[in-house]
């Protein structure tokens, strides 16, 4: 049971040893597929958002993701939906996949030290006959951080940082209990599966929100396994990711410096801290986020004007180590200051994006595939954006870039 | 043509097992190589959705393959001979290492168009995106001929060793390129033309802007012609508006890697 202080982390859980990974030996932990065919596939994400307001079903999104058939291979899955809850807007969802009731007892004795839990439910999960048990319990939580204890101020940090702190706690800890997403109306539904069980085992078909984002896998250099699969969520972030971050090592470094913790057993996690970390903690706008992600090459930027060359330098030189090195495509989300959904090739374009509008404008859709938007929105105009270059569609906005222009297009200098 | 009628089939794809895939690639070539060796002339695909490698490695010369809706990655690999046509948008790795045959699209086909290809025509009527006709190769005097209406992005002809490549730029303004950064980086053989201008800080190393001889000339109105009798558009059959890129050398890196080095 996770202990009621904040003293320093056990040697033994140090990354260094790998044996000693606190999921190690994790009864969820699935290693094999349960219907192994060898196939060639790669991740898939794909992401759909109504910039009207308008709700879009969880069945939309699982329609689309699961085109990509091609793409899985039964190692995991999941889904991330926007304006879920807005009768509790106000509120931090924690969403927590337990290992057992004795767990629950121990992140609940937790939680109840250092926030206020307004509500917390069962969420409803249906055990699918396809997929591998044990399951996980999965639970909800909406609470507020108690700002007036010890705990709290002695910490010096604001509310968020307290949260992204509670998290980190939560996932390092060998208690059973992963939080798998920690946002203001938003949640996140993974787990190890192919798509269409993850969406099965949730029963995603009942929610509706503004925007969905989904991911289905083909894990290269990470296990397969409940807690590390996609979307990977910190507060309202949260990141569906194709590809492989060989510069995992920097960037971890840069993020751990930072007070986030590496847990999940998985590369794209330190992208989902380096957004929280550039654009929410150093208030970069996103186009300059992305630009530090994924920059040009030194001889591209000499061809910029003087301001936006000293300003691409700048930021090469500031955040080398936020550099993604490797090859990426990414489908972020976020529901702060409004629900936004930005998509992102690394520079070289090296995983597939594909960008897709509805002829009345108001559903934008992201793919690796196009088929995944065409099998939704047979009308949809499709194009594709730019190596390293953001898409921003915010609801209320529409598209607010398409990933084809130039770089630091609408930042204020 | 009107008699050849009874040798045309309609395959509808629109449907998904119980993991909510699209029908599975295998099964549906193999429903595709059933009706050619049944004697089909026109196999008609319905309902498509990105499933890959459709029509790879098909050798007979007289077949044609309709395709509605959205072909998967690798459409057309290995094809050795017959028309693929698509009424939509193609995905990534279109006519992924083909030897003879057409591809048609009607529409854009995002990255890797043309990987390896060693012959064949692939035409793309709207924009195709990064490395586009990498590594493409010909030899003994048949080599694959790749055009593109609109633009493409970085890396076109990366590694080429042969074949043409023609990027027409229409619909672009005209003093944007259509073609992005490393053009032709490392191609030691075939040509690359490109209607408008080509930067020198677009091209690659071992690619040069050379001039356009009166045989490249007649090549790549041929391929115009091509492009004109599919599409019914009309790109700009001005000579002074294209530019060729293609290597100096067949050894760009000659001397790069000299083992007495060592």
């Amino acid at each position: 049971m996770l202990q009621g202080n904040d003293g320093p982390v056990p040697a033994s859980w140090m990354a260094s040893d790998f044996d000693a990974y606190p999921q190690q030996g994790r009864s969820y932990v699935v290693d094999i597929p349960h219907r192994h065919k060898y196939r060639m596939g790669s991740c898939g994400i794909a992401g759909c958002i109504n910039t009207d307001g308008s709700m879009i079903s969880g069945s939309k999104i699982e329609k689309m993701i699961t085109t990509m058939g091609e793409r899985e291979n039964g190692l995991g899955a999941g889904f991330v939906c926007y304006g879920l809850f807005p009768d509790y807007a106000d509120e931090y969802c924690l969403q927590v996949l337990y290992e057992s009731d004795q767990s629950r007892a121990g992140l609940e004795e937790y939680l109840s030290d250092r926030a206020y839990i307004i509500k917390d439910e069962k969420v409803k999960t249906v055990a699918v006959p396809t997929m591998k048990p044990p399951f996980p319990l999965v639970w909800r939580y909406f609470i507020r951080p108690k700002t007036n204890t010890e705990s709290f101020w002695r910490k010096g940090l604001d509310e968020e940082d307290y949260m992204v702190h509670m998290v980190m706690q939560i996932n390092q800890a060998d208690n059973g209990a992963f939080c798998v997403s920690s946002g203001k109306n938003m949640a996140v539904f993974k787990g190890s599966g192919y798509a269409k069980e993850i969406a099965q085992f949730y029963d995603i078909g009942r929610y509706k929100g503004n925007m969905w984002l989904s991911h289905s896998r083909f894990p290269t250099n990470s296990p397969g396994w409940w807690a590390g699969s996609h979307p990977i969520s910190i507060l309202d972030w949260s990141i569906c990711h194709n590809g492989e971050i060989t510069s995992y090592g920097v960037n971890k470094k840069l993020v751990e410096m930072a007070g986030y913790k590496c847990s999940l057993l998985t590369d794209s996690e330190v992208i989902t801290y380096l957004w929280d970390l550039l654009v929410r903690r150093h208030g970069l706008p996103i186009p300059a986020a992305s630009f530090a992600m994924a920059p040009w090459y030194y001889k591209d930027i000499d061809r910029l004007d003087e301001q936006l060359r000293q300003l691409a330098l700048q930021l090469r030189i500031t955040y080398k180590e936020a550099f993604l090195n490797g090859p990426f495509s990414i489908l972020v989300g976020r529901s702060e200051p409004n629900v936004t959904m930005i998509a992102l090739a690394d520079r070289k374009k090296l995983r597939p994006l594909v960008m897709g509008v509805s002829e009345d404008g108001n559903s934008v859709f992201a793919a690796s595939e196009e088929c995944a938007i065409k099998a939704v929105q047979k009308d949809a105009e499709t194009w594709a954006p730019k190596a390293g270059n953001p898409v921003v569609v915010r609801l209320g906005e529409g598209i607010v870039r398409r990933g084809t222009e130039a770089p630091f297009q609408g930042v204020r200098l | 043509m009107a008699s050849k009628k009874h040798n045309e089939v309609v395959i509808d794809v629109d449907e998904r097992n119980e993991l909510g895939h699209p029908l599975d690639y295998r099964e549906l070539n193999e429903k595709i190589r059933g009706c050619i060796s049944s004697g089909m002339e026109k196999v008609i695909l319905k309902g498509v959705t990105g499933q890959r490698y459709i029509a790879s490695a098909m050798d007979d010369p007289d077949v044609k393959i309709d395709i509605h809706g959205t072909p998967g990655n690798d459409l057309g690999a290995f094809l050795n001979g017959g028309t693929i046509e698509v009424f939509g948008n193609a995905q990534d790795v279109t006519g992924n290492t083909m030897n003879d045959g057409r591809i048609i699209v009607h529409g854009n086909s995002w990255d890797i168009t043309g990987l390896a290809a060693r012959g064949g025509t692939i035409l793309i009527r709207g924009n195709s995106g990064y490395r586009v006709g990498i590594h493409m190769k010909e030899f003994n005097g048949s080599g694959p001929r790749l055009v593109i209406g609109g633009s493409v992005h970085d890396y076109l002809g990366e590694y080429m060793a042969g074949g043409t490549i023609a990027i027409l730029g229409i619909g672009m303004e005209e003093d944007v390129s259509p073609v992005g950064l490393s053009v032709g980086t490392g191609m030691h053989g075939g040509r690359i033309f490109v209607r408008g201008a080509v930067e020198e800080h677009q091209l690659g190393t071992a690619a040069h802007v050379l001039p356009l001889t009166d045989e490249d000339w007649e090549e790549l109105q041929s391929m115009i012609e091509e492009f004109e009798h599919a599409f019914g558009l009309k790109p700009s059959r001005c000579r002074d508006d294209y530019v060729k890129v293609g290597p100096l050398d067949s050894r760009p890196f000659r001397g790069h890697y000299d083992k007495t080095n060592i």
